[in-house]
């Protein structure tokens, strides 16, 4: 093994999937744990999940997709398909089609983090209490993160596909 | 109609028909 071009590769695309984990991670804990489970939780209990538990897994959770996305469009960068993988690998662009799977990938990613930072976090600051909302405000954030949350859920399914099968089904890395 | 975003076996099932979508459209396109 040699420290060259190939391994400072291979180290951002570590940090890459480092960082999808502790995004993509939260994500799921929130959709598949935390939401479903609110309402099983007694009224004075459940600060302790909108006071604590959630501003801290929002913060992890926001800075896990911006590490997510850098570490991705460096990687692409550097392996030199950034261009065609972003233009869906078509030809008008310029793009090669081997380049379609990890645009798909690539777009449905650039999506979701921006479905965190600019749509799920200022909500959720809002339905917590992070900042101030009169609670009709709140409800109606509350759910808009709530739905946002879901669309990345389910975005995340196809994401990871062609995440994973450009690499592996496709042997474009 | 309630959204089916609401209901997580729903968000899955839409998610795994997109990807099955896709995955046809990226076979057609020729990758």
């Amino acid at each position: 093994m040699h420290f060259d071009l190939e391994y400072y590769k291979f180290i951002i695309r570590v940090f890459h999937v480092l960082c999808g984990v502790m995004w993509i991670g939260l994500l799921w804990y929130f959709n598949f744990v935390q939401i479903p489970n609110m309402k099983n939780i007694p009224d004075d209990q459940k600060p302790a999940i909108g006071k604590v538990i959630a501003p801290a897994a929002l913060f992890w959770f926001r800075w896990g997709a911006a590490g997510t996305v850098l570490f991705g469009l460096w990687l692409a960068s550097l392996n030199g398909y950034i261009a065609s993988a972003l233009s869906l690998g078509l030809d008008v662009f310029g793009g090669n089609v081997k380049h379609l799977p990890i645009g798909i990938g690539m777009w449905f990613g650039l999506i979701m983090a921006f479905n965190v930072w600019f749509v799920i976090w200022p909500h959720q600051k809002r339905a917590l209490g992070l900042v101030a909302a009169e609670p009709a405000q709140k409800a109606k954030s509350a759910r808009i993160a709530m739905l946002f949350s879901r669309t990345n859920t389910l975005l995340s399914i196809p994401m990871l596909y062609f995440m994973v099968s450009a690499q592996n089904l496709y042997h474009v890395s | 109609m309630k959204n089916p975003l609401e209901s997580l076996p729903w968000t899955i099932a839409l998610g795994v028909v997109l990807t099955i979508i896709l995955i046809v459209i990226v076979n057609a396109a020729g990758a």
